[in-house]
């Protein structure tokens, strides 16, 4: 038997004490002016406490009786007209999660060609290449200082083979490689965790869009395929484009926004 | 072919397609039998099959995108003769458009919540529109206005519309509706009331179809199909089966309910008898002495074939489908079915036996609805990837070349082209989900809306 319980079989054995429901409701009855009193008399910390607690309990009572209101009031009958208008035949089913058709390929195939890119990061910091690449030396007496090692995330493609290393000038480690992105739709406002396909700019300069360094601000092309988005002739969207908004060598992953 | 028409004793030459057992005649019989290993000693059968004598051309621009509404669209529909058009959309209105210069013609405000379905009487004369707030409203499409005060009964919203087929009675007086609360309600707009209320399911009514032999077929979610009569509201049958929601219900005789008096010829009628009339003789015609069939698609991812005025056992199971069936629809002529599922594809089957015949494949996403042109040649589907598709039940079947024909022989100078089951056209141009679409009866025009707010008016 736990030890806890004694007041409990006391109670049992021996019942209450004869005044315990007057006394009981008496203190029920001043237990507001005591509290009030405490409110007025409580300083520092358990002062505090005592005021957070009872600006909670005030909250929740103002919502209850707000709460009782409604349901006694008369009111009119669903009136405002919703967003987003789906047919019968839908109404029953469980909102899946769309995707929204695209804005149209032309679009985008315009924006590619002037090479500007209305994109959410417009302006990125410009990263030094002492920043970008380590210089490595080599050589028997470590002399020689033509090799360079990436210091960012980059994307190395499934055909990768690396040259022999007398001419191999850069160096992508492999543990700065990534292949997925977690990439966020900021229409459907959820996140996939997408393939990369490529690089296709780095806004540093060419180099870089060409050894796959990924900075904050670089447009990569993620696959969308099971995204399910569809152009408006109706084929499935496979390649989209996305900007990268973190800084993946401090985070480790990759978190981009599609371009849509 | 000549032969058919010979012993038909007709002047005209109609159109004939021919079936050795369930499979098509469509290469000369020689071939056939060369590849199917018969030999010319057993008797073969072969079966023919009148087809429309009109043929439809198949749309393949858009002929106007006309904007207006200014929510989704969720209902469109042709009136009966073909002229006049109407749409119902989320932004709570129910407008009718001029096809002669495709423009909005009359907006009516008068629902408080999302239209979601609208119906033609069979006479073409009055329109009603169902809200998502429970309340039918009738409207008169020459003026546009609202005809008396909305309906009000169902508590919830409406799911569908069916008239009372024009030769039944003639003008139009009795409509049912269904609705989410598990109720179908027949109303009379004469005296604007409810009459009948027909409860009994215990789950949303899904779906509801007004029958050529007066009665009433109404699917639910509660996986029954249960046959009313109209008179007085009296439950006959309850046709079990399914094992999930029941989503839609054709009857093969529908096209003609819905399209009444009028056909491709184009007549005018001068009195509600004369209509009556020649709507009887068009349902008989095509019902022939064939009992009414039923098509009801489900959740459960198959559908049945039944035919209520005789058995509550079904006819025929028709599985294929990989997911939810949303819409099912019979041909005009009653001989083929549509079905259009969730699984991207629409199947065709046969009406009579509900074999399987063929599936289209093209869409990329869910399909919604599906549509026939009236000489049951095409096949029209609207689909979640916002694009229209039009197939083919069988392209060009009609031509033959006339020779010689000797039953007896089995050998047949005929020649005919390829059946292709296949992909007509391709109408993209919806920027959203199609959420309706709809062929006219006259087979002019086609019409779908979406969600991308616009209608779009389709023509060959």
């Amino acid at each position: 038997m736990p030890q806890g319980d004694y007041i409990e079989l006391h109670q049992k054995r021996h019942g209450r004490r004869m005044d315990y429901e007057e006394r009981k409701r008496k203190k029920e009855a001043r237990a507001v002016k005591k509290n009030s009193k405490d409110a007025r008399k409580l300083l520092g910390a358990k002062g505090k406490r005592f005021a957070k607690k009872r600006y909670a309990e005030k909250a929740q009572m103002k919502k209850t009786l707000k709460m009782h209101d409604e349901s006694s009031s008369r009111q009119k009958v669903d009136d405002d007209v919703e967003e987003g208008a789906i047919p019968s035949y839908l109404l029953d089913r469980d909102p899946t999660q769309r995707a929204k058709v695209l804005s149209n390929t032309i679009k985008q195939k315009r924006k590619e060609k002037a090479g500007k890119w209305d994109v959410p990061l417009p302006k990125v910091r410009p990263v030094a290449e002492e920043e970008m690449f380590k210089v490595l030396r080599t050589g028997k007496r470590k002399t020689k200082q033509w090799k360079r090692m990436v210091t960012k995330a980059t994307f190395v493609g499934p055909g990768f083979t690396r040259k022999p290393p007398k001419y191999e000038r850069f160096i992508r480690p492999t543990g700065l490689r990534f292949t997925k992105a977690h990439v966020t739709h900021p229409e459907l406002k959820c996140t996939f965790n997408l393939d990369i396909i490529s690089v296709k700019k780095n806004p540093n300069g060419p180099m870089y869009t060409s050894l796959g360094v990924m900075t904050r601000g670089t447009i990569i092309e993620v696959n969308v395929s099971e995204l399910g988005l569809v152009t408006p002739a109706g084929k499935v969207v496979w390649g989209k484009y996305a900007q990268v908004t973190n800084n993946p060598e401090n985070d480790g992953c990759i978190n981009a926004v599609l371009l849509v | 072919m000549q032969i058919c028409n010979a012993t038909q004793r007709q002047e005209d030459k109609l159109p004939y397609a021919f079936y050795v057992g369930d499979e098509e005649l469509s290469v000369q019989l020689g071939a056939f039998m060369q590849r199917n290993n018969a030999t010319a000693e057993v008797t073969l059968r072969i079966v023919y099959q009148p087809q429309a004598v009109f043929r439809i051309r198949p749309v393949n621009r858009c002929s106007a995108t006309i904007a207006g509404h200014t929510e989704a669209v969720l209902a469109v529909s042709f009136s009966p003769d073909g002229r006049c058009l109407a749409s119902g959309s989320g932004d709570t209105t129910v407008r009718f458009w001029d096809l002669s210069t495709q423009t909005p013609l009359y907006t009516c405000k008068g629902h408080k919540n999302w239209v979601l379905c609208i119906a033609w009487s069979p006479d073409g004369k009055h329109l009603v529109s169902g809200s998502k707030s429970g309340e039918l409203i009738l409207w008169d499409p020459k003026t546009g206005n609202q005809l008396g005060t909305p309906l009000t009964g169902h508590r919830k919203w409406i799911t569908a519309v069916s008239w009372e087929p024009v030769h039944l009675q003639s003008p139009s007086r009795r409509f049912v509706s269904a609705s989410k609360d598990g109720d179908a309600r027949i109303w009379d707009i004469t005296t604007k009331k409810c009459v009948i209320s027909l409860s009994g399911h215990t789950n949303a009514v899904t779906c509801v179809k007004w029958g050529g032999d007066g009665l009433i077929y109404t699917g639910s979610e509660d996986c029954l199909i249960k046959v009313w009569e109209t008179t007085q509201g009296k439950l006959v049958k309850t046709l079990q089966g399914h094992g999930h929601w029941v989503n839609s219900l054709a009857l093969s005789t529908e096209y003609v309910l819905r399209t009444g008096a009028y056909d491709h010829t184009g007549k005018t009628f001068s009195s509600p008898e004369e209509m009556k009339e020649a709507a009887l003789a068009r349902y008989e015609k095509m019902r022939g002495n064939a009992p009414e069939r039923l098509v009801s698609g489900s959740d459960d991812f198959t559908m049945f074939l039944w035919e209520p005025t005789i058995s509550k056992q079904p006819k025929a199971r028709m599985t294929g489908h990989q997911k939810v069936v949303n819409h099912v629809y019979f041909s005009p002529d009653g001989q083929w079915l549509a079905s259009a599922s969730f699984d991207k594809s629409v199947k065709l089957w046969n009406g009579i036996t509900g074999k399987f015949v063929a599936a289209f494949r093209g869409h990329v996403a869910d399909v919604y609805q599906i549509s026939w042109s009236a000489d049951s040649r095409l096949l029209l589907s609207g689909s979640k990837d916002s694009t229209l598709k039009e197939e083919d039940e069988d392209e060009d079947s009609a031509f033959c070349s006339c020779g010689l024909v000797d039953d007896m022989d089995m050998d047949m100078n005929q020649v005919w082209d390829i059946r292709a089951r296949k992909l007509k056209q391709d109408l993209p141009g919806h920027a959203d989900e199609v959420y309706a679409v709809d062929w006219s009866p006259d087979g002019e025009k086609v019409v779908s809306g979406g969600k991308d707010r616009v209608l779009k008016l389709w023509m060959n």
